[in-house]
C-alpha cells in the first residue's frame, strides 16, 4: 500500500469512527430524545404527552417507513433538570429533542439544543420569547401564549354567542410559572382590542402552580363576585381549585380557560369526578375528523386499551405530530447531519395532519402559524368539543347547572 | 375588602396553622429531649400520609379513624429508630447526627416513590367537601376536625409530660442528662420514648394533612422546611411555642396572600423567621 492509498484508508476508518451518528442515518434511524415532566407537578400531562411518543414509532414506520428509537428522559418537572437531560440526551447520540412541553423548560431546553446545535421540535410550550431569540435548531408546532390567548378569547366570544348568554364581570386566576405570566401577557395585550367581548376583568389573582393550598386564593377570587371565573391553570392546582371552590360554596356562572391545560386531563375527571362537569378549556386541539386521528387513535388503544385518546389528544396528538415532524424531516434530508435535519425541518410541509389548523409549515423563526383550537367542556365525564360547529359533537352549555344566572 | 373575607382567611389560617403545629411539635418535643435534630421531619409525615391513603383504599376507613393504628405503629417505628440508630450518635458530633438523618429522609423519599410513584394520591370521604356556616364564616369542615385533632394530640401530650410519672422522666433526662444518670434512669430508654412520641405527633398530624393535601413523595422535605420554620419561630424544644409558630406561620401566610400577593405569601413564613430570629433567637416562647 503506497503512503497515498494509507492515508485515504485511515482518514475514512477515522471518518467512519468519529461520524457514527451519520452512518447509523444511513441504516434510516433516527435517534428522538424524548423530554418529558414524567414525575414532580406536571407528572401527569407528562406521562400524557410520553403516550403519543410512545405510539409515534409505530405509527411513523407505518406512515413514511423511517425507523425512529426513541430514548425518554425525565425531567421531573423541573427546569434545571430539564437541562441537564438535554445535555445527556445529546452526549448518548439523539439526533434530534422532542418535548417538553413546559416553556420553561423548553427556553432551558433551547440554549442547550443551539449551542450543541441538534434539531429540537418543541411539542408543546407557548411562551412567545421561545421562537423570538433567532434560534436556527428549534422548531415549534404549538400555538405561541398570543395565539392560544387570542384563539382562546375568541371562543369565550362564540361560547357567549351561542349560548345567548352576557356575562359582565370575570375574575382571573392564573399561575405564576412562565407560561403562566406570558398567558397573563397576552390577556392583558388582547383584552382591550377583543371589544365584541361582553365582560371586563375585575381582578387578577397569581398563584404558585405547585400550591399546597389555594384557600385564600379562591377566598380572594369569591370575594370579587365576578360572574365568571377566567382561569390559566396546571393540573394538579385545577384541581385543588376547584375542590376549594366547592367548599367555600362559590358558583360563578362557569370556569373558563382561555387555553391552558389541567381540565381537560384525565386525572381531572379521576380526582374530581362530577366536579369535573362542565368546565370548558378552549384549547389547541386535534380533529376527530382528521384520517390521521383515526390511525393515532387505533394505534394508541392498542397501547393502552384502558385507556381514551381523549383524555390525551392534546399532549399526545402534538407530541406525536413532533415526532411526526422530525420522522418527515428525516426522510427528506437522508441523514442525521443536525445542520442538515434542521434544514429539512425547516421546509416541512405536512397537510396530513391530526391537531385542528392548516399544514404544519414553520417560518423563518421557527414556528408554525395557523393551528387552531376548540371549546372543550367537559360533558358526562369527557372532554367534549362544543365550539367550533363544525368539528363539535355536543352544544356547549353555559352558565353551568345550579350556577346562578345573569 | 370586607370583614367576611379577613375572618374567613384568617380562620382557615389558624386551623391549618394548627395542624402545622402538631407536625412541628414532633419536632420540638424530640429536640427538646434528645437534643438530635430529626431532619427526616416532614418524610415522616409524608410516609404516615400514604399510610393514611393506602388503608382509605385497601378499608375504606376515614384518615381520624386510621390514625390511631397508624400513630401505634409510627411510636414503634420511632422507638427503634432511636434505638437501633440515633442512639449510638448521641454523643459524636452534631454533624455527624444531621447526615444520619438526612440520609434517613433520603431513603424515605426514594423508597416512595419506588413504592407509590410521583402520582400525587388523596382521599375523599363525605364530608371532605362540606363547610360550616356561621354568619358569614364558612369552616372547612375536614379542616376544623384536622385542627381538632392536633389540639386533642398536644393537650394529651402536654399533659402526658405534666402529669405521669413517665413524662416527668423524659423532663428530668431532658433538663440534666448526668443528673438523669445518677438518679438510675434509663435515659436512653426515654430517648427512644420520646421519639416514639414525636413520631405519634407526626403520624396524626399526617393522617389529619391528607384530608386538606394531596401527598406526592417531594412533599416531604417542603414539611421538614416547614416544621423548622415554625419551631425557630415558636422556640425550639418549647411544646406550647410549637402550636403557637404553626398559627402564627399559618396566619400570616393568609394573610399576606390576601394583602399583598397569594403567590408571594411563603416569603412572608420566611419572613417572619428572619424578625424572629434577630429579635428573639431563642423563639417566642424559648427559653435562652
Amino acid at each position: 500500500m503506497k503512503r497515498r492509498q494509507f492515508n485515504q484508508a485511515l482518514a475514512a476508518s477515522v471518518a467512519s469512527l468519529g461520524f457514527p451518528s451519520v452512518v447509523k442515518a444511513q441504516s434510516q434511524k433516527l435517534k428522538v430524545g424524548i423530554i418529558l415532566p414524567r414525575s414532580g407537578y406536571l407528572g401527569f400531562i407528562g406521562q400524557s404527552c410520553q403516550k403519543g411518543a410512545d405510539l409515534a414509532p409505530g405509527v411513523i414506520k407505518q406512515m413514511l417507513g423511517v425507523d425512529l428509537e426513541l430514548m425518554n428522559a425525565d425531567f421531573e418537572s423541573n427546569v434545571d433538570t430539564a437541562r441537564t437531560r438535554a445535555e445527556r440526551l445529546i452526549q448518548e447520540g439523539a439526533n434530534v429533542l422532542v418535548g417538553p412541553f413546559d416553556s420553561g423548560a423548553a427556553s432551558a431546553i433551547a440554549q442547550v439544543a443551539e449551542q450543541r446545535g441538534v434539531p429540537f421540535v418543541i411539542n408543546i410550550a407557548a411562551a412567545p420569547l421561545i421562537t423570538e431569540q433567532g434560534y436556527k435548531f428549534v422548531f415549534r408546532n404549538f400555538q405561541t401564549a398570543g395565539d392560544i390567548v387570542r384563539n382562546g378569547l375568541a371562543l369565550i366570544g362564540d361560547l357567549f354567542q351561542a349560548t345567548n348568554t352576557v356575562p359582565r364581570t370575570a375574575v382571573f386566576m392564573h399561575v405564576n410559572d412562565t407560561f403562566g405570566q406570558a398567558m397573563a401577557k397576552g390577556i392583558g395585550a388582547f383584552m382591550p382590542r377583543l371589544t365584541q367581548l361582553p365582560f371586563k376583568i375585575v381582578d387578577t389573582i397569581s398563584y404558585d402552580p405547585a400550591a399546597k393550598d389555594l384557600t385564600v386564593e379562591v377566598s380572594k377570587a369569591k370575594a370579587a363576585n365576578a360572574d365568571f371565573l377566567l382561569l390559566v391553570c396546571r393540573l394538579n392546582d385545577a384541581i385543588i381549585l376547584r375542590r376549594e371552590m366547592v367548599k367555600q360554596r362559590w358558583n360563578p356562572m362557569g370556569i373558563v380557560s382561555p387555553g391552558s391545560p389541567g381540565m381537560y386531563e384525565e386525572q381531572y375527571f379521576k380526582t374530581l369526578g362530577k366536579l369535573s362537569e362542565h368546565s370548558i378549556s378552549n384549547v389547541p386541539w386535534y380533529n376527530p375528523k382528521a384520517k390521521l386521528t383515526g390511525v393515532v387513535e387505533k394505534a394508541f388503544l392498542k397501547q393502552n386499551p384502558k385507556d381514551k385518546l381523549v383524555f390525551h389528544g392534546l399532549n399526545a396528538g402534538f407530541t406525536f405530530e413532533a415526532c411526526l415532524i422530525a420522522a418527515d424531516a428525516f426522510k427528506r434530508a437522508r441523514t442525521t447531519d443536525p445542520k442538515t435535519l434542521a434544514d429539512a425541518i425547516r421546509q416541512t410541509n405536512i397537510t396530513e395532519k391530526m391537531m385542528l389548523g392548516g399544514p404544519i409549515k414553520f417560518n423563518e423563526k421557527g414556528q408554525v402559524e395557523g393551528i387552531g383550537s376548540a371549546c372543550v367542556q367537559n360533558l358526562n365525564l369527557l372532554p367534549t368539543v362544543v365550539l367550533p360547529t363544525s368539528a363539535a359533537t355536543a352544544k356547549p352549555v353555559f352558565p353551568v347547572p345550579g350556577y346562578k344566572k345573569t | 375588602m370586607g370583614f367576611d373575607l379577613v375572618a374567613n382567611v384568617v380562620v382557615a389560617g389558624v386551623l391549618t396553622g394548627l395542624v402545622y403545629g402538631l407536625m412541628a411539635l414532633g419536632l420540638s418535643v424530640i429536640f427538646g429531649v434528645v437534643r438530635v435534630v430529626n431532619f427526616a421531619h416532614g418524610e415522616m409525615m409524608t410516609v404516615a400520609m400514604y399510610a393514611a391513603t393506602v388503608l382509605f383504599a385497601m378499608l375504606g376507613l376515614d384518615p381520624f379513624v386510621v390514625a390511631l393504628p397508624v400513630a401505634a405503629a409510627f411510636f414503634v417505628f420511632g422507638y427503634l429508630l432511636q434505638t437501633a440508630l440515633i442512639n449510638p450518635f448521641i454523643t459524636r458530633p452534631e454533624h455527624s447526627q444531621f447526615m444520619l438523618l438526612v440520609a434517613v429522609a433520603i431513603v424515605m423519599v426514594n423508597a416512595l416513590l419506588m413504592v407509590f410513584g410521583p402520582d400525587a394520591r388523596n382521599v375523599q370521604v363525605d364530608y371532605q367537601l362540606d363547610s360550616f356556616e356561621i354568619g358569614k364564616i364558612l369552616i372547612d369542615k375536614a379542616r376544623l376536625f384536622a385542627a381538632g385533632a392536633a389540639v386533642l394530640t398536644a393537650t394529651g401530650l402536654f399533659l402526658f409530660f405534666r402529669y405521669s410519672l413517665t413524662g416527668k422522666a423524659i423532663r428530668a433526662c431532658a433538663d440534666n442528662y448526668l443528673g438523669a444518670k445518677v438518679v438510675g434512669l434509663n435515659v436512653k430508654k426515654y430517648y427512644a420514648l420520646t421519639f416514639g412520641l414525636g413520631c405519634v405527633c407526626v403520624a396524626i398530624a399526617g393522617c389529619a394533612q391528607v384530608l386538606l393535601v394531596d401527598v406526592t413523595p417531594p412533599l416531604g422535605p417542603y414539611y421538614t422546611l416547614l416544621a423548622f420554620v415554625i419551631v425557630i419561630v415558636g422556640g425550639l424544644g418549647s411544646m406550647g411555642g410549637a402550636l403557637l409558630g404553626g398559627v402564627l406561620i399559618g396566619v400570616s401566610e393568609a394573610l399576606a396572600g390576601l394583602f399583598i400577593a397569594p403567590s408571594a405569601k411563603s416569603m412572608f413564613s420566611f419572613g417572619l423567621l428572619i424578625v424572629v430570629l434577630l429579635f428573639r433567637p431563642q423563639g417566642l416562647l424559648g427559653k435562652r
